[in-house]
């Protein structure tokens, strides 16, 4: 039995993800969005809710969201319409956000993620809906000065967000954090946001709470608290472990259940390692949600639909699928190779077009190109080893040339020199070395290890692992196997 | 003739022959404005120095013998709610006094394009929100027919302006009447284009859905010429009509006869003043001797028209209005606490006390309780009772013209209730006053046209207008229709006698 199913408690997770859309200019106006500019240079009457101004919709940021809509195999509403949002805070200069309350532009969708290694049961999560909004500015309170200062910078106000609201179907941190990665995974593959949660692109709120078995057959289920402030996936994990953990201690203190208290908001402390309370307000907040009169309901028809469709290309999910049948590879090798994003399987499958064999190029991808990769940093667009060399090297490994582990120091050295495989192989003196040389070899280490050889002669041939070595050290391009090969029969034909 | 007492079309024909210099003529409208102002309080803001450069170089332009623009000289005076680079835009309220716009409003860079020459800022109700401009946070304006009543609201500065000539041409704008209603009581004539015929942008937003700017002037021939300026497709307005502008003027001469205009038996019910039901009758009269005929026709639910309007105008405006929060522009309230204060004094934080005190200082008392009225109705519990209801109303409203006017061609009917009220007679009853929205603010739920111009005075010497409303995009047939009545009537004509000439 796994720790999980005697665990007391099932923990019950929501996701609410909004993320930025990869547009070169905002949702209702045409400023720029490039994250980092000076504070305040990418505004405009209409971003800054100047009195008079009006929001004219970006179809670009429409058609990215319906791509991620029709990726998570949502339902598309053929109308939808905008609403505004009504708060006060100083980043947002017009007192509501455009957004998308009865009509979100669609819904009813799900993605699934599994585990190659089998952590997890494969999950499909719910789609409750995506829907598109404008970004808030961003407020920085300078505190630390002594003087209260508040700076409001409204470059990010009006950037487009898709918000996805899931089901609360996942059952572990694990999961969640699983399920992220494939959701940004998609929405990179697809060209849809960068996902880059430093820069904010990518923001996750949590909703967890307990289900808890009872004697009397009852489930109890502790009060929904929202997590909010968690800055990378790794933190949504522990932010989610932490809080069932204190939700059952709770549970056992309090016996509290959902609907005996208001829901909850607390903020993940990444340092701390916990999670705090947030500021509870009297009333809930009442948006006073209403259809924005100043846009026009957008229609969508199912020729848009198939358009979009037509350009999405193959969807993370799909692509490991098709690599497995057309590379004969297995489903781990798969996984590891699409989670590393389009560019590098485009690589690997350039790779296993010329060397004929997906397996080879799989285990050259992992252990060589990825590790190098990793090493070095960057990605695989900028790495100086194009598929070619490789192929090449791995030819010349086929053809009995050198061994694998020879192979890898000059795939080192062409990645080191950035020359081509045949320069290399030449300065390194690499010549094949033919059958009468091996012979020669193999003679003089038989004539050197008598105790070798009678253990060869006695049936042990692992002893004729001891000459590999050696041989090496006199010749670095003899081929092992060959010369592993040789050395037994030329022992029997002692005998 | 002095160059104020001509019509918009007369002065632009005497300027593209040469016979009068656009500095001349600038010069006498801004002189007039100088003498009477004072009285009056028309004007928020006046650009004299600004308006003479112009007007001196479309005159170089012109005699040089190049191209200037369709208004070349013709002075236009501009409702304070549609934004400005060169004036302030305040909206005639506390919170944006001083304010500059950055860019220039749609209409206003056509109008400039089309060689207009501003010369200011019209006075009107605080956010365009009333119906005798006595909501203004710099002072009411006054009837120039009798300067102890009201011109009639929100756009009550442009219509005075004409009345009083002031300008031969002026911009208001209209969400349940703003233009129609001074039109009528300041005997002008005044035209609520279709919306979306108007760009809306860079017009401040009272209530978005319902709001449109439109032309105000003596005669429906003026109003036609500048319609031709202002109308148009802006991509930069999503509700924008991309629909071609008709030559306005093209179709004014075209007789009546067959014009089928409707006549609305509830019109003449409890409150509608007798002399002005009997100028309304006799318009009627008119037509049906230009060849027209009245046919009778009813809009089952107009009598919800300013109850729908009154929830859905203020909701709007609860959230446009949101925006006024001392934080980025406009009022902000400089920290000192009342001594007395009889309102809220505990605030959640710093930042809610600055929110709500600048408000309070910034907004006048019709605006707040229309943002109260409105963030009420848009309150969770009560959308579905009140705003999601005014909706559902506002779709029959819609729905009755829509009938209507399968029958007829044109509505026809009184403007307002009553003539020019006192100054004071109905600022203690906002009921009262909401009321005199009554014949007008179906135009504007149904999002059709409708036009208002003078039919006749009271034995007091006050005009009365007569409106007609129009289906969608009719503006050529109001225009028409208008005009047509003013060939054979000198109301519009008519010039007050309160004033200095």
């Amino acid at each position: 039995m796994t720790a999980a199913t005697t665990s007391p408690f099932t923990t019950v997770i929501g996701l609410e993800v909004h993320v930025q859309l990869q547009t070169r200019t905002k949702l209702f106006c045409g400023c720029a969005t490039t994250f980092g500019s000076p504070p305040n240079t990418q505004v405009c009457p209409t971003c800054l809710g100047l009195p008079g101004s009006l929001p004219v919709m970006n179809r670009r940021a429409f058609d990215l969201a319906l791509r991620a809509a029709l990726a998570l195999n949502c339902e598309i509403a053929s109308f939808t319409k905008w609403d505004r949002k009504n708060y006060f805070y100083p980043d947002l200069p017009k007192g509501y956000q455009i957004s998308q309350f009865d009509l979100p532009f669609s819904f009813d969708g799900h993605l699934e993620v599994s585990d190659p290694k089998g952590a997890f049961e494969p999950r499909r999560v719910g789609i409750i809906r995506v829907h598109l909004e404008e970004d808030a500015g961003k407020s920085m309170h300078d505190e630390a000065a002594g003087t209260a200062d508040s700076r409001i910078d409204l470059n990010r106000t009006g950037t487009p967000l898709c918000e996805i609201v899931t089901q609360p179907d996942l059952r572990s941190p694990q999961e969640a954090r699983a399920w992220l990665n494939e959701l940004k995974l998609l929405l990179v593959y697809l060209g849809v946001s960068d996902c880059n949660m430093q820069e904010g692109s990518l923001r996750v709120d949590a909703n967890v709470n307990l289900h808890i078995p009872q004697d009397d057959g009852r489930v109890a289920k502790t009060p929904i608290v929202e997590i909010k402030n968690m800055n990378s996936f790794r933190s949504v994990e522990r932010a989610l472990a932490y809080e069932a953990e204190r939700q059952w201690g709770e549970w056992q203190a309090t016996g509290a259940e959902l609907g005996s208290t208001p829901k909850q908001t607390r903020g993940w402390d990444d340092s701390a390692g916990i999670t705090r309370g947030q500021r509870h307000k009297e009333e809930s907040s009442d948006y006073r949600y209403f259809p924005e009169p100043d846009l026009v309901p957008v229609t969508v028809t199912a020729d848009q639909v198939a358009a979009i469709r037509a350009e999405m290309g193959e969807p993370p999910a799909a692509l490991r699928t098709t690599l497995e049948n057309r590379w004969q590879i297995s489903a781990y090798d798969a996984d590891v190779l699409v989670n590393q994003g389009q560019e590098l399987v485009h690589y690997f499958e350039e790779l296993a077009g010329l060397v004929g064999e997906g397996k080879v190029a799989s285990n050259w991808m992992q252990q060589d190109v990825l590790r190098s990769l990793n090493e070095r940093g960057g990605v695989i667009a900028d790495f100086p080893v194009g598929p070619a060399a490789v192929a090449d090297i791995i030819g010349r490994i086929k053809q009995g040339d050198f061994d694998t582990s020879r192979g890898r120091e000059i795939f080192a050295a062409v990645l080191e020199t950035g020359k081509p495989v045949a320069d290399v192989v030449a300065s390194m003196g690499i010549a094949a070395v033919d059958d009468s040389d091996l012979r020669a070899l193999c003679e003089e280490l038989i004539a050197a290890n008598p105790k070798i050889v009678a253990d060869v002669q006695a049936g042990k041939e692992q002893a004729a692992g001891g000459l590999i070595g050696q041989a090496k050290r006199k010749n670095p391009n003899v081929n092992p196997g060959k010369i592993r090969a040789l050395a037994i029969e030329m022992i029997r034909a002692l005998s | 003739m002095s160059l104020t007492d001509r019509s918009a079309t007369d002065l632009l024909a005497a300027l593209e022959a040469g016979d009068v210099t656009a500095v001349a003529c600038a010069e006498a409208f801004l002189d007039r404005i100088a003498a009477t102002n004072g009285e009056i309080n028309a004007f928020l803001s006046v650009n004299r120095d600004q308006a003479l450069d112009e007007a001196a170089r479309i005159d170089a332009n012109r005699q040089s013998g190049k191209p200037v623009g369709p208004l070349a000289g013709l002075p236009v005076a501009v409702k304070d709610v549609l934004c400005t680079t060169d004036q302030p835009t305040t909206c005639a309220s506390k919170m944006l006094a001083g304010y500059r716009p950055p860019y220039d409003a749609d209409v206003v860079r056509r109008l400039r394009e089309a060689g207009a020459v501003l010369v200011g800022k019209t006075n009107m109700d605080e956010f365009a929100m009333g119906g005798s401009n006595e909501n203004s946070a710099f002072g009411l304006v006054r009837n120039p027919w009798d300067l102890d009543r009201a011109p009639g609201g929100s756009s009550g500065g442009s219509a005075a302006a004409i009345a009083a000539d002031m300008a031969p041409l002026a911009i208001g704008s209209d969400t349940g009447g703003s233009i129609r209603q001074p039109a009528g009581l300041c005997g002008i004539t005044g035209l609520k284009p279709t919306y979306g015929r108007v760009s809306r942008r860079g017009l401040v937003a009272f209530s978005s859905s319902l709001d449109q700017i439109g032309p105000m002037a003596r005669s429906a021939a003026d109003c036609a010429l500048l319609m031709e300026t202002i109308a148009g497709h802006d991509p930069g307005d999503s509700t924008s009509l991309d629909v071609a502008v008709p030559a306005y003027r093209a179709e004014l001469d075209k007789p009546l006869k067959g014009l089928k205009i409707g006549r609305v038996a509830a019109h003449f019910g409890e409150g509608l003043d007798p002399e002005v039901a009997e100028h309304v009758e006799n318009t009627f009269a008119a037509y049906e001797a230009a060849g027209a005929t009245i046919h009778e026709v009813e809009l089952p639910h107009a009598a919800h028209g300013v109850p729908t309007y009154y929830l859905i105008a203020p909701s709007e405006a609860s959230s446009n209005l949101a925006r006024y929060d001392g934080a980025h522009y406009g009022h902000r309230w400089d920290g000192t606490r009342p001594a007395e204060d009889g309102g809220i004094t505990e605030f959640d934080s710093p930042l809610v006390e600055m929110y709500c005190r600048s408000r309070a200082e910034g907004f006048g008392p019709e605006v707040k309780r229309r943002i109260m009225l409105g963030t009420y109705a848009l309150s969770a519990g009560y959308y579905d009772a009140y705003y999601a209801k005014a909706l559902r109303v506002r779709r029959l409203i819609r729905q009755d013209f829509l009938d209507a006017f399968e029958q007829v061609d044109l509505i026809g009917g009184p403007v307002s209730a009553t003539p020019a009220f006192k100054l004071g007679e109905k600022t203690d009853d906002p009921v009262a006053m909401y009321l005199v929205d009554l014949y007008t603010v179906g135009t504007n739920l149904a999002g059709i046209g409708g036009i208002s111009f003078p039919c006749g005075f009271t034995g007091g010497g006050l005009p009365v207008g007569f409106q007609l409303q129009g289906p969608a995009l009719s503006e050529p047939l109001l225009l028409r229709a208008a005009h047509q009545y003013q060939q054979t009537t000198d109301w519009h004509l008519r010039r007050s006698t309160a004033l200095p000439a």
